[in-house]
């Protein structure tokens, strides 16, 4: 009887034969580490955001004189209306650190290179697309740090020469940041941009699938069709899409049910913390929810220090650093854009850095400290000693993609194992 | 008409599948250029709809204030296209004050286009004792605090008046010309303004004529 339904429903929709192809009989290496539990957490996220947002706009009232009471009327009246929200807002953090974490997992293991560069292309236009996201979420409850950072990212572009005064009104909708900008960032937080960034995801995994997962080891488990003995090749079934093109090594597992399980226990790990987050420190001390952001947005009257949340400050620290307005934009958007060129600007022909360098480790770790301080420079209030710094790590942010180019070109790497070690 | 098929014809000639290709690419290319012409059209309403409504005009318009009874020193604060705009009644010995610094300064002379043809002057105003600003920093957009009585003094020696953006210490003197060193990079905007009669400014707009 059910599988008459299934084979029903197979004969008009591939279903089952897609679920095998991407979900049970993927070739995923074994030797996927810690590292590999970010991109199903991002995922998770991804559907936390959408669900707890759709609840919100129910109660959502997006014009500048109702949102910001609509968001007091959401925590202290809407049934369950503060866990949704905290649900939501926590999420939105929670979204930027697994994707930091999973950008880092790629630059470690060079999961950027030959052939993932469009791989990673898609992964960084769904960066892209969710700090535009993020951006104009943190709008939404009209408080004094939704008005001033949108002024602030906004006035970014009045920088652009001859077009940016007329762009910024045309943005906002107005002469200043108000009502009109209020709504269209309404407008694209939970119908345009969703859709890019769903839609990115999706073409994200299936070129994912397509050129195969990466792994610590940075070795290729897919082989030339013919180049292996039957004593190499898997034991286990994969899916005839994958082993029609390709003879893969003994060093892969199904993708259901070792990695799902895998993922599984990294699921209830992240809940447990993402849950005394949302519960018991929601505002994050200030990080995740600023404090200016409980007052009602006020056109005439500054905060005292504007800092964007957290997981923009490294790039503003950028745009700080440099004392030119124009020149500032630009190396803050360039600082994006050198991300979106590491598997060009990388010349090296070993992925994982275990095989790499001692300076290209080195010079990784490094890279992330910079970053990381940077964070704390941009999200702090501006002293004398900070700008020579932030000065000094701007410089070094993108020493890090300089010094890669030089020396990736005849780097003195390690000799990589013909398989998987462990 | 006929132009564009002799050229197509001439550039297919080496194809000989049993189409009449000219005609299809002539075909291809009209549909084409039709077609992307139609995109352009779709695109005018989607794009122009984000430019400012009819609304945000009119809540754009001139704004008439009364600056009789600022006293010296004072400082009001009007609204004008929901932005801040500063009107401050300068002493004499403040605006004797503002030659002192310009060695220090971006811009002591108004070189930047930040004010009407009028306001090109040390003093940036059309009566040297009312200083009319929009309030808002030329760096992101904040709204610098007016310190006065010395208070300043603390971020530029040696003068006691001016206007400090919190934001990123941005600094502006008290005709708003911006200081050497600070983020901002011009002179805050002079909005255009007209004197009705001696008590009344209408802000917005600039007399006829006016040079």
């Amino acid at each position: 009887m059910f599988k008459g339904l299934l084979d029903w429903i197979e004969y008009r929709i591939p279903m089952m034969r897609v679920a095998n192809m991407h979900a049970i009989q993927y070739p995923a290496p074994k030797n996927m580490n810690f590292w590999y539990i970010f991109g199903f957490l991002a995922t998770i996220v991804l559907i936390n955001q959408i669900v707890t947002g759709v609840w919100l706009t129910m109660n959502f009232v997006p014009s500048s004189e109702g949102a910001f009471a609509s968001v007091e009327y959401i925590m202290r009246d809407v049934p369950y209306g503060d866990v949704l929200r905290y649900m939501h807002s926590t999420g939105a953090s929670a979204f930027f650190i697994v994707v930091y974490l999973h950008m880092f997992r790629g630059m470690m293991y060079g999961s950027y290179q030959k052939p993932r560069e469009l791989l990673w292309l898609f992964g960084m236009f769904i960066y892209l697309a969710l700090m535009a996201e993020a951006f104009m979420g943190y709008v939404l409850p009209w408080g004094q740090m939704s008005y001033w950072g949108a002024q602030v990212i906004v006035s970014l572009f009045s920088a652009i020469p001859v077009i940016g005064p007329d762009l910024v009104e045309w943005i906002q909708g107005d002469y200043v940041i108000s009502g009109a900008t209020l709504n269209r960032f309404f407008a694209l937080h939970v119908i345009a941009l969703p859709l890019v960034i769903v839609i990115l995801v999706f073409l994200h995994i299936v070129a994912l699938h397509e050129v195969g997962s990466n792994n610590p080891d940075g070795v290729e488990v897919k082989r030339k069709k013919g180049s292996l003995t039957e004593d190499q090749k898997t034991k286990f079934e994969m899916h005839e899409y994958y082993t029609k093109k390709y003879d893969i090594i003994d060093d892969v597992v199904p993708f259901f049910p070792h990695i799902v399980l895998k993922d599984m226990v990294a699921f209830a790990a992240f809940l447990f913390i993402f849950c005394y987050i949302m519960f018991f420190a929601p505002g994050m001390g200030g990080y995740f929810l600023e404090h200016p952001n409980f007052e009602i947005a006020n056109p005439l009257k500054t905060p005292e220090h504007i800092f964007p949340v957290w997981y923009f400050t490294p790039f503003y620290a950028i745009l700080k650093a440099v004392p030119d307005k124009l020149l500032g934009v630009i190396a803050m958007f360039a600082a994006i854009v050198a991300l979106f060129l590491l598997p060009w600007i990388d010349r090296g022909k070993v992925k994982s850095w275990r095989y790499r360098c001692g300076l290209h480790r080195w010079n990784l770790l490094v890279f992330a400290a910079v970053f990381i301080f940077l964070g704390y420079l941009g999200g702090t209030p501006q002293e004398n000693w900070k700008i020579i710094a932030s000065r000094i790590a701007t410089i070094m942010y993108f020493g890090f993609f300089v010094l890669m180019f030089i020396y990736s070109r005849n780097e003195n790497t390690k000799p990589v194992p013909e398989r998987i070690t462990k | 008409m006929s132009n564009v098929s002799v050229d197509t014809n001439d550039s297919s000639n080496n194809d000989n599948q049993p189409q009449d290709n000219p005609r299809r690419r002539f075909l291809t290319v009209a549909t084409s250029v039709v077609g992307a012409a139609g995109v352009v059209g779709v695109a005018v309403p989607f794009i122009g709809s984000w430019s400012p409504s009819e609304r945000a005009k009119a809540a754009g318009a001139d704004v008439q204030i009364d600056i009789g009874k600022i006293q010296p020193g004072q400082m009001i604060r009007v609204i004008w296209r929901s932005k801040p705009v500063w009107v401050v009644r300068r002493t004499p010995e403040l605006l004797a004050s503002l030659a002192k610094h310009e060695d220090i300064l971006k811009d002591p002379d108004s070189e930047q286009e930040q004010q009407p043809a009028f306001a090109k002057n040390r003093y940036r105003s059309l009566k040297e004792e009312y200083l009319i600003l929009v309030g808002i920093c030329t760096h992101l957009g904040c709204s610098p605090q007016h310190l006065t009585d010395g208070a300043f003094a603390e971020y530029v020696e040696g003068v006691d008046e001016g206007f400090f953006c919190p934001c990123h210490g941005s600094k502006f003197d008290m005709a708003g010309r911006v200081f050497d060193g600070v983020p901002a990079p011009l002179n805050l905007v002079v909005p255009p303004y007209q004197y009705v009669d001696d008590n009344t400014v209408i802000i917005g707009s600039e007399a006829e004529g006016a040079a």
